[in-house]
């Protein structure tokens, strides 16, 4: 294949995996881009194949079998509610992928065409192999950390101790300090230095930061990845690389953007960790107010006679696996002709979307599946919120009390429902640490149960 | 070939417009068919792994192109179940 045949391949490779982010806008067209992206890779990887450079198949026949039969059995049998960790893990693999292309280069410049004619890698290549190798080091480190904690491997809670933000600082420095060197002379041991540096710098920027923030991370790793493949993109000249790790790059820029925005966090804030644990950190506001508490019945029965109810899930469903019970329950109350829908808030989750995808797997058609904006106002003419495993998101502090740490946060508004079904464990407060005046309110009552328990006992009680 | 950096800046351009045309309920698959679509790094592999002769390029590029394949197969499959299971209302 001539040069430019082959240029005009990775392009068409690259349209086509626009093209498959593209089909993300509906589900109806969801199905067709993926196959966009297929075709598109095929394209990329038959183009490279065919170049006269490649003479030995027989290692990448065996790396193609072996990669594609663990990739292809891990996502036949993984749980969607372990979607979260099967994304970090795969970030990480392009992280670490980008880190060895990298080394290749390195270990052999002139197969790549980096050298000049006296055998010097070029400056520009020098700088964008550093770059490549140090996000692709970092979005490896960093997603593992990011993995072990959803996996629950480790606590979810932040890790900090002091001078941690200091130490980031100083390791960071010297990693630039060595790509300068690197660049002005490109030594191996330059090399191997600042990756040693941005392996560890990825496990220590990941470690703070707590388990309730997660979907942030998921995403910033998620852009990380990308501009490291960017970054090797172009070194390698090559277009496909390049579209592919821009778009890559700036996906992931935005949901991060979406989900810092949907906790009313700021990046920063985010990055430098501490917030946000697995279970609250500190046993605050602590109050003998009286709650209304309820039982499966109670609930059955208010649910029966409800004509409308809007279910708000969050993390605590996807932990209880109680995705296909609740549909379940959601059926029973359809066929006694209660119209019901979803809320979904943003953060909702560990991830981006991840509650759409229980849903979904839950066989939840997706018309009833509503985002916060979308759904938000009709709480007011709703008889019934029912919400279970969420708790900061419907906070009503978020929008009344100035003194709140979530003030300001987007919130669906299930206080504004004739009534409040609120299934928890126990009045222990969400994530933010803080107390959800919901607990207290007039029109709510609490279903003090696990989740998944709860939605069944109120699906026999509607027999 | 020479790649402007200008494709570079114009793709950023698009994905900013594409991504925000992303329906929130698909932010999961479209996280994932991210994954399998920089996969498209095993191009690199691709050259290291390519030659006859041994070399350590080689093994690194071995390593990549698996890593890259468990990415590229593992990505396209999951979003394909994912997106399997967004169906509309059984009429």
């Amino acid at each position: 294949m001539s040069a430019n045949l082959t240029a005009l391949a990775y392009l068409a490779a690259a349209v086509l995996f626009i093209l498959a982010l593209r089909g993300l806008s509906s589900p109806e067209s969801a199905r067709r881009g993926n196959v966009f992206g297929i075709t598109g890779m095929l394209i990329a990887v038959g183009a490279t194949i065919v170049s006269p450079d490649i003479t030995s198949y027989a290692w990448i026949l065996a790396a193609l079998v072996i990669g594609g039969a663990i990739g292809t059995g891990i996502a036949l049998k993984i749980h969607m509610t372990a979607m979260p960790q099967l994304v970090a893990a795969f970030h990480s693999l392009v992280g670490l992928a980008a880190v060895l292309v990298a080394a290749a280069a390195m270990d052999s410049p002139a197969s790549y065409g980096i050298t000049d004619a006296l055998g010097h890698i070029h400056l520009a290549s020098r700088i964008e192999m550093a770059l490549g190798a140090v996000i692709g080091a970092i979005t490896f480190t960093g997603s593992v950390v990011a993995f072990t904690k959803l996996q629950g491997l480790v606590s979810g809670n932040p890790v900090t101790f002091p001078g941690q933000h200091l130490l980031n600082l100083i390791l960071a420095v010297a990693t630039v300090a060595l790509i300068v060197m690197f660049v002005r002379d490109p030594q191996v041991i330059y090399f191997w230095t600042f990756m040693a540096l941005a392996l560890v710098l990825g496990v220590l920027v990941i470690i703070p930061i707590g388990g309730a923030d997660m979907p942030v991370v998921i995403s910033m790793l998620n852009s990380y990845s990308g501009w490291a493949a960017a970054g090797i993109g172009f070194t390698l000249q090559n277009s496909a690389l390049i579209v592919t790790g821009a778009l890559v790059g700036s996906s992931g820029a935005i949901l991060s953007y979406i989900m810092v925005k949907a906790m009313n966090r700021s990046f920063i804030s985010v990055i430098l960790g501490g917030f946000g644990g697995d279970t609250a950190t500190s046993g605050a506001a602590k109050t003998d107010r009286p709650v209304k508490a309820g039982s499966a019945e109670d609930a059955a029965f208010i649910l029966k006679n409800a004509s409308s109810v809007i279910i708000v899930p969050g993390y605590g469903m996807a932990v209880a696996q109680a995705q296909h019970a609740l549909a379940e329950m959601a059926e029973k109350l359809k066929a006694a002709g209660v119209r019901v829908r979803y809320g979904i808030h943003p953060v909702a989750g560990r991830m981006p979307g991840h509650m759409n995808v229980l849903l979904a797997e839950a066989n939840v058609p997706y018309e009833e599946v509503e985002e916060l904006e979308e759904i938000n106002l009709d709480f007011a003419n709703t008889d019934v919120a029912f919400v279970i495993g969420a708790n900061d998101v419907t906070n009503p502090a978020a929008r009344n009390d100035p003194a709140s740490p979530i003030y300001g946060m987007p919130v669906l508004d299930v206080d504004k429902a004739r009534t409040v079904l609120f299934i928890k464990r126990s009045l222990s407060p969400g994530y933010a640490g803080i107390d959800n005046d919901l607990f207290y309110g007039d029109t709510t009552m609490m279903l003090f149960a696990d989740a998944k328990k709860m939605v069944q006992d109120i699906a026999t009680e509607l027999g | 070939m020479i790649v402007d950096p200008l494709v570079w800046e114009l793709t950023i351009f698009v994905g900013y417009y594409v991504v925000w045309s992303v329906t929130p309920a698909l932010h999961t698959p479209l996280m994932s068919i991210t994954n399998a679509i920089s996969s498209v790094i095993v191009v690199g592999a691709l050259i290291a792994v390519g030659p006859e002769e041994f070399s350590a390029a080689k093994v690194f590029g071995f390593a990549a192109m698996m890593l890259a394949a468990v990415n590229i197969f593992g990505g396209f499959v999951v979003t394909q179940r994912i997106l399997g299971m967004f169906k509309k209302k059984a009429k």
